[in-house]
């Protein structure tokens, strides 16, 4: 499947980037007006400024880096699907990647042990996450 | 008056004092009350209004996806003379009208009618866009096509009420689709990954009874049964079994109804139960690939071949058990996980169980394993 994200996901809302970057400009702001009050010796005040203009400033850069990750989830992902071949006279067994045109009981080649043709017993995803359970 | 003269009388006048951080803090929270108060639900809307986009967003890039996989599948299967976009445009479009129930008698077999035309001009339809495929492909591209109209239909019904939404600025509509969002994502993201395993032909969680009925029958001959299904005779725990599935392994569910009809028929009514194998959605908490057994007809779709199997049973006084395997709707659609895979040999022992428990040495009993039988022969 494509890894390609069409224009229609690609951009970042307006409505969400003007108010992030409205928020990073009073940041700036506020960052430069606390520098300010420092100078001319107000260290409360600077300090206050110092902490709202620096929060400012991370909640901006995390909320844009958050509709980023948003844009990236949008991909579709195919999972690894797996064929399983098997002997049915010696057992000999094999996993190997899904190819186009595998199907459970197709017959495949001889086996490599004893000769018998072999098939195909399973076709299969693995998820490798595990189901929350939630504590119940 | 200058503006810090100003500050400090509209603090004082609400009780706020001190320096000119909390005279302004104190203004900002009284305007923040003041916006809230009146315009509180419209900028809860508003928040929705986004959420609700971001997600039409991505189920429009979801149904993009679709169409793309669709038409480059048709081409590298197909080798199409001429590009099959337009077509596969148009069939994205195609819709099927439900016969009339206002008087409901014989409406199993009017519905049973339209989803048997509605079947053959699709399958024409794809021959015409993909000309040098082969029956299996068929089934497989018929299948990726109808994954790509479900998204096509699931993408327009919700920008339908997003825009009614958005027009009517109405909360309620709004809301709703705010709160049935997760479960249409859910969905929609079920029928992109079914995209790629109808493409390529993979089995499908939803395939879990035709595998069980595969690995039963395997070996032995088979016949077809209509429609669209095969049935072999399968000696079973001293037991004569027939096994019934859907041809495979192209894309394709068959119609168990006739088919179990057709058998119970050729033995004269002489079977002494059905047992029925399908994937059965789970409820949340509940494992993938967990087997329980229980009465009845395991069969889900439009209900026509449950009516069909119902109607036939209790003609001849058949008792019907069903054996499923649970699993979600994202699962049934997408290629088959190894949990379920793995529980084919778990079903197969409660199907043992069921004839030992409920039938007699001798008995003719029948085995149907339903479900879509992509990437599974037989």
């Amino acid at each position: 499947m494509s890894e390609n994200s069409s224009p229609a996901t690609a951009k970042i809302s307006t409505y969400l980037m003007m108010i992030v970057l409205i928020v990073i400009a009073l940041s700036v702001v506020a960052l430069m007006l606390s520098v300010n009050a420092l100078i001319v010796g107000n260290e409360v005040v600077a300090g206050y400024l110092l902490i709202i203009g620096f929060i400012a400033m991370a909640l901006s850069v995390y909320v844009l880096l958050q509709s980023r990750r948003r844009i990236a989830s949008m991909k579709i992902e195919a999972p690894k699907v797996m064929t399983t071949v098997e002997c049915r006279k010696c057992g000999f067994k094999s996993v190997r990647e899904f190819q186009r045109g595998d199907f459970v009981f197709k017959d495949l080649d001889a086996c490599q042990k004893c000769n018998e043709k072999m098939i195909i017993t399973a076709i299969y995803k693995e998820v490798k996450e595990k189901e929350k359970t939630y504590g119940v | 008056m200058n503006v810090s003269a100003l500050l400090s009388a509209i603090t004082n006048m609400f009780g706020g004092a001190g320096d000119s951080i909390s005279q302004i803090l104190s203004i900002l929270f009284y305007v923040v009350f003041i916006v809230f108060l009146f315009y509180g639900q419209r900028i809860q809307m508003y928040v929705m209004i986004r959420e609700v986009e971001g997600s039409l967003y991505k189920l429009k890039y979801i149904k993009e996806e679709g169409r793309k996989i669709t038409i480059e599948t048709i081409k590298e299967i197909g080798k199409p003379q001429t590009d099959p976009s337009a077509r596969v445009d148009r069939y994205l479009e195609y819709f099927t009208i439900q016969p009339q129930s206002m008087d409901p008698a014989g409406i199993v077999y009017k519905l049973d009618h339209i989803l048997d035309v509605r079947d053959s001009r699709l399958k024409d339809e794809v021959k015409i866009m993909a000309p040098a495929s082969n029956e299996v492909q068929v089934n497989n591209l018929e299948n990726t096509l109808e994954a790509a109209m479900a998204l096509n239909f699931i993408y327009k019904v919700i920008r339908h009420y997003y825009i009614q939404g958005k027009k009517t600025l109405s909360l309620y509509i709004i809301m709703q689709l705010q709160m049935i969002l997760p479960l249409v994502m859910k969905e929609a993201e079920a029928y992109a990954s079914a995209l790629k395993a109808f493409a390529y032909g993979q089995p499908i969680g939803d395939g879990a009874g035709a595998l069980v009925a595969a690995k039963l029958l395997h070996g032995y001959e088979t016949r077809k049964v209509p429609k669209d299904c095969v049935v072999a005779t399968v000696p079973l725990e001293g037991r004569t079994a027939f096994i019934i599935k859907a041809e495979g392994p192209g894309g394709n569910v068959g119609k168990p109804g006739d088919a179990v009809k057709s058998v119970i028929e050729e033995n004269e009514g002489k079977i002494a139960s059905v047992i029925m194998i399908d994937a059965g959605l789970k409820l949340e908490g509940e494992t993938v690939g967990a087997v329980a057994d229980g009465i009845g007809a395991a069969i889900g779709g439009p209900g026509v071949d449950q009516y069909k199997i119902e109607e036939a049973l209790v003609e001849y006084h058949i008792p019907i058990y069903a054996v499923i395997v649970k699993e979600d709707i994202g699962d049934a659609v997408s290629p088959m996980r190894k949990e379920i895979a793995d529980s084919v040999d778990k079903v197969i022992e409660r199907v043992k169980n069921v004839i030992l428990e409920r039938t007699k040495e001798g008995d003719k009993i029948v085995i149907v394993g339903v479900g879509n039988t992509i990437g599974i022969g037989q």
